[in-house]
């Protein structure tokens, strides 16, 4: 370089400038807004502004019975309803002092698992979609919404499904759907494979995603990553092995774990989780005992519809639990699951009353959220989206 | 980790840090401590690295309040090993004007949770880096989880076509926000006389408690 030339470099050295990404971009993911500090095309500093679909959920919970508590859970990560109501439940089942059925645990587990694979084809196809995959995404909808018509067949909803209660789960499965599901849990692995034809060997795929967003163990454990994004820097951690709740101590998976923590490994870790959680299913359907759905306690449990007309025991029962709920026992305790983001819990505090005292969700998006900046220093604003994409970020269950 | 492994986990937290520590739970397998302000730093940082204790991660923190208590506000930070597979709980108290220590330098995870408790209860952290609301919106006043702060909040805000921009305005109920006491008669009332209690109060008189009102 001659000296003329270094003097127009000096002259024309980029200033670093503040760039508004978001909060209406179709790679936000929902609502995030990112300030970021520019060095040309490079990102100095993220730093995320969250809190836009912030609605209150703790405050309004401490002004709603335990029963009306439950829906706000399917609010949070819109994206895996069942497996938050899970972590209150279990919460709530603590609290109490009861266990629900055995039936009722297999179908916990059975649909904290399709929730799991629903979540995933959701994040990886979207995420191919940010790169610039459209195939996969329109591949996944597909099975993605057979997923949710399970969904709707348990509990008439789609996505707020209000299922799980603490005590068991609100009604038995419906006559066919075992089957149905049984079915499927076999036929989704044909389009996990398809959809790792297009993506896991594809060269733009890895161009987009190897050796981008490394986060070390270190980092991982430091910055409070769970789940597939703890996985994926390996560190083999998963609740649903080292801490089992409800029937996971007796099914049969392994956990994957990725060696280079970077979004390459973390979408590989969520694939390989589709095909183990496809694998519980199956193990649920087969063992699933059959029996109550619910504890036989009217304190807790609504009596059944038919009980109602005849006995005023139970007419009373349901009334009381309807509107003034149970109350639970003074106490508190912290309560966690493995859902498919990584570790969703709820720290509950009880004092007595039908209301919780506080109930603060610990939702796993956003220790993750929180470590995009260090993730995203130094690489280019495109890769920023590429680590925005691999976070699996839901802004219902990071606002609250 | 097994019942008496984790007794031992306390006993033994309990014997390093002993000036620490306030008080110590064990309440359904899970393990709390509640320790001293000013040392929370210090036995945060025994929790990670001691080797017997080997807490990597820090899972959440969060504020519980007590507006009945001097010192209002409970923060509650929870801990995680993977190495012994056990969560521990530290609490540690404080009201509106005492700050704590912030460990964002022992865990680089508790920047925004402790930005979440500044936000949601008012808790003031020192050598924070960066203490800034987080889940508020932009110019908000107040603290919206503390217990005197109302449901519905202080203001609402709309599009206001003739200004052509978002106005906040003070809230608007269209009926008053309903409340119900569930603290029921048949289990919470204690105190309550009702027709006839006087007799079953009558017969302990002799037992030195003050006659009721009326009575001679």
């Amino acid at each position: 370089m001659s000296t003329e030339d270094k003097d127009v470099a000096s002259q024309t050295k980029i200033k670093p400038f503040t760039m508004n990404f978001g909060p209406q971009h179709p790679a936000a993911h929902g609502v995030l807004r990112l300030v970021l500090e520019m060095d040309g095309e490079v990102v100095e500093r993220a730093d995320p502004h969250i809190g836009l679909l912030h609605r209150g959920t703790e405050k309004l919970i401490e002004y709603k019975t335990y029963l009306q508590a439950i829906p706000y859970f399917d609010r949070l990560d819109y994206v895996a309803p069942m497996n938050q109501e899970h972590a209150f439940a279990l919460g709530v089942e603590k609290l109490l002092k009861i266990k629900a059925p055995l039936r009722a645990q297999y179908i916990r587990v059975l649909f904290s698992e399709l929730t799991r694979i629903i979540n995933h084809i959701l994040n990886v196809t979207t995420y191919a979609l940010d790169v610039g995959a459209l195939t996969p995404a329109l591949w996944g909808f597909e099975e993605r919404e057979i997923g949710m018509e399970f969904y709707e067949r348990v509990c008439g909803a789609r996505l707020h499904a209000n299922y799980f209660r603490p005590g068991g789960v609100h009604q038995d499965l419906p006559a066919g759907l075992a089957d149905d599901m049984y079915e499927w849990a076999a036929k989704v692995l044909k389009f996990v494979d398809d959809m790792e034809s297009l993506l896991t060997e594809n060269r733009i795929f890895k161009q987009r995603t190897v050796d981008i967003g490394i986060v070390s163990k270190k980092e991982a454990l430091d910055w409070g990553f769970s789940g597939p994004m703890l996985r994926a820097s390996g560190v083999p951690w998963d609740l649903r092995k080292s801490q089992p709740y409800d029937v996971y101590a007796e099914m049969d998976f392994d956990i994957p774990t990725g060696t280079t923590g970077d979004c390459y490994a973390r979408y590989l870790v969520r694939v390989e989780e589709m095909r183990q959680s496809a694998r519980i299913m199956r193990q649920c359907l087969e063992k699933m005992p059959k029996g109550p759905v619910m504890v036989d306690d009217n304190k807790v449990t609504p009596p059944k519809r038919a009980e109602m007309k005849n006995s005023m025991e139970a007419l009373i029962h349901h009334f009381k639990l309807y509107t003034e709920g149970y109350h639970v026992p003074a106490g508190e305790t912290y309560t966690a699951v493995e859902a498919p983001k990584g570790e969703f819990a709820v720290y509950l505090v009880s004092d007595g009353t039908n209301k919780p005292y506080r109930c603060h969700i610990r939702a796993p998006g956003f220790a993750h959220l929180q470590g995009l900046d260090f993730m995203s220093k130094g690489h280019m604003l495109a890769d920023a989206v590429a680590i925005i994409g691999s976070l699996d970020i839901v802004f219902g269950e990071i606002d609250r | 980790m097994s019942v008496e492994n984790v007794q031992a986990l306390g006993e033994y937290i309990e014997m390093a840090m002993q000036p620490a520590i306030l008080r110590k739970d064990f309440i359904a397998g899970e393990l709390i401590f509640t320790v001293r302000r000013e040392a929370l730093k210090r036995f945060m940082t025994f929790l990670l690295n001691d080797a017997n204790c080997d807490f990597k991660q820090l899972v959440d923190i969060c504020g519980v309040d007590y507006p009945e208590q001097d010192e209002r506000f409970e923060v509650v930070y929870n801990l995680l090993s993977l190495k012994h597979n056990f969560r521990v709980r530290v609490k540690v108290r404080t009201d509106e004007n005492t700050p704590l220590d912030s460990m964002t330098t022992v865990y680089s995870a508790a920047n925004w949770f402790e930005r979440e408790v500044w936000d949601m209860y008012g808790v003031y952290f020192n050598d924070h880096p960066d203490l800034r609301r987080i889940l508020t919106d932009y110019g908000f006043e107040g603290h919206p989880l503390r217990k005197d702060f109302p449901l519905t909040g202080f203001v609402e805000l709309r599009y206001d076509e003739t200004q052509k921009r978002v106005v906040y305005e003070p809230v608007k109920l269209q009926q008053d926000f309903r409340n119900f006491d569930f603290i029921s008669p048949w289990e919470g009332m204690t105190d309550v006389q009702l027709p006839g209690d006087e007799k079953a109060r009558k017969q302990k008189v002799g037992l030195g408690l003050p006659p009721l009102e009326g009575e001679e």
